[in-house]
């Protein structure tokens, strides 16, 4: 694959991750179970859909067919999306929404320290940038994730139960694509392999100093499609445009 | 010859005026959250350049997701017009990523002022482990403050409330 099409593939797999955290996120608008959190997690999504919108735009120049950050959110069909399946799965209750969030903030966090390295100067701004961004979430979700596991007993099984659903798709997001190796050899994005061991590290640390086990290995092929969640959240966020095609505010 | 070196010259000074005179009119147009300082105390213009014909505006985003940004470029954009400016070309870039460091001491005591306590510059930015900064309230100057919540109104804030006056604040973080 040519190096060009294969950081388009490796750009579009980070700004739909972006994109589809900040669409969950923005679900929890008015949702929060207090007002503070309510605007932390309407904070983290902006974040979110603000990378999404510059990777996203950074990929469309890449791709060279004329095609925005907005015509790759709005006008793509789901088998198309490249996001982490992770970060598609739904908001089942605030102990989900802080374990998905804390898995991806700690990825992120080194993925971006890492990316400031890249020898392509617009990816290692664009990291320099979104790092600060993620360092700020790290803190808040790592906060909660200890609250929870050393609060009531309620609290304890219900953000274990949900590090224990969640965990089966952390391969998907720690194991490298094919495209992804002629890139780090040539120092322009991080190795992911690397990235996947010092995420580990961190998490066990976070979780046990919580209190909670690190759940069973029990994947799915990092290989298989989306799961059915995603189609649902893109037939709200894409319904606008689906509907009234080239709307505008 | 000679003559030539000359017009260009004063060719030269006259266009370095016209982008002294863009700075100065920016300088002029209030942040749209925080309206006490300008885009300028702000640092989110990064250069100003015009060939005679275009003007070319850079500037860099606080937070990526800011809603503020848009408001940026269309405020930058209308003032640009009123000088008389047709082409007005605005360019973002992320490098080098802005920081509060930025911020010139005026700025933060405008801010102070304003009741919205100023970014501490010791804080910890890339260590998410670090505990909170110790951030002094803007109305009392009392240390004895608590973090209610990282996140408030807009992304640069935090919440904050001083255990002295009992006042709740805002902090913009140091970032």
């Amino acid at each position: 694959m040519e190096m060009q099409q294969a950081l388009f593939q490796y750009c579009l797999r980070l700004g739909d991750t972006n994109l589809i955290l900040g669409h969950r996120l923005s679900e929890m608008c008015s949702r929060g179970p207090t007002l503070e959190e309510d605007i932390a997690l309407t904070n983290f999504a902006l974040d979110h859909i603000g990378q999404a919108e510059a990777l996203l735009k950074y990929a469309g120049e890449l791709e060279g067919k004329g095609r925005s950050e907005d015509d790759l959110s709005y006008l793509r069909p789901v088998d198309e999306f490249l996001n982490f399946r992770l970060v598609e799965q739904p908001n089942t209750d605030f102990a989900y929404v802080i374990a998905r969030q804390f898995m991806v903030d700690v990825f992120q966090c080194l993925l971006y320290q890492n990316m400031q390295k890249s020898s392509y100067e617009m990816l290692a701004g664009m990291a320099a940038r979104f790092q600060k961004e993620s360092v700020y979430h790290l803190r808040h979700t790592s906060a909660w994730v200890e609250r929870l596991g050393q609060g009531t007993e309620e609290s304890h099984r219900r953000i274990q139960e949900a590090f224990n659903t969640l965990w089966k798709h952390t391969p998907e997001m720690l194991t490298a694509k094919p495209y992804e190796k002629s890139l780090t050899e040539q120092n322009i994005i991080p190795d992911t392999e690397a990235l996947a061991m010092d995420w580990t590290i961190q998490v066990i640390r976070i979780l046990s100093k919580a209190g909670l086990h690190r759940p069973s290995d029990t994947f799915i092929d990092p290989k298989t499609p989306h799961t059915e969640h995603l189609g649902r959240l893109l037939a709200d966020m894409q319904y606008l445009q689906r509907t009234y095609p080239g709307a505008t505010w | 010859m000679v003559a030539l070196v000359d017009s260009f010259r004063k060719m030269h000074a006259e266009l370095s005026g016209i982008e002294e005179l863009v700075w100065e009119r920016l300088s002029l147009i209030p942040d749209p959250e925080v309206p006490v300082i300008s885009i300028l105390d702000l640092g989110v213009v990064r250069r100003v350049h015009y060939n005679g014909e275009k003007l070319e505006i850079t500037i860099t985003p606080t937070y990526t997701g800011c809603p503020a940004m848009g408001l940026f470029v269309a405020e930058i954009k209308a003032a640009m017009h009123d000088q008389g400016f047709d082409h007005v070309d605005i360019q973002t870039v992320y490098s080098p990523a802005w920081t509060t460091d930025w911020l010139s001491p005026e700025a933060k005591e405008k801010l102070r002022k304003y009741g919205i306590a100023p970014p501490v510059q010791d804080a910890a930015v890339d260590d998410p482990f670090a505990p909170p900064p110790v951030v002094p309230c803007p109305r009392c100057d009392s240390k004895n403050t608590t973090l209610v919540s990282q996140f408030g109104a807009t992304a640069c804030k935090s919440l904050y409330t001083c255990d002295e006056c009992k006042e709740p604040f805002e902090y913009f973080k140091h970032f």
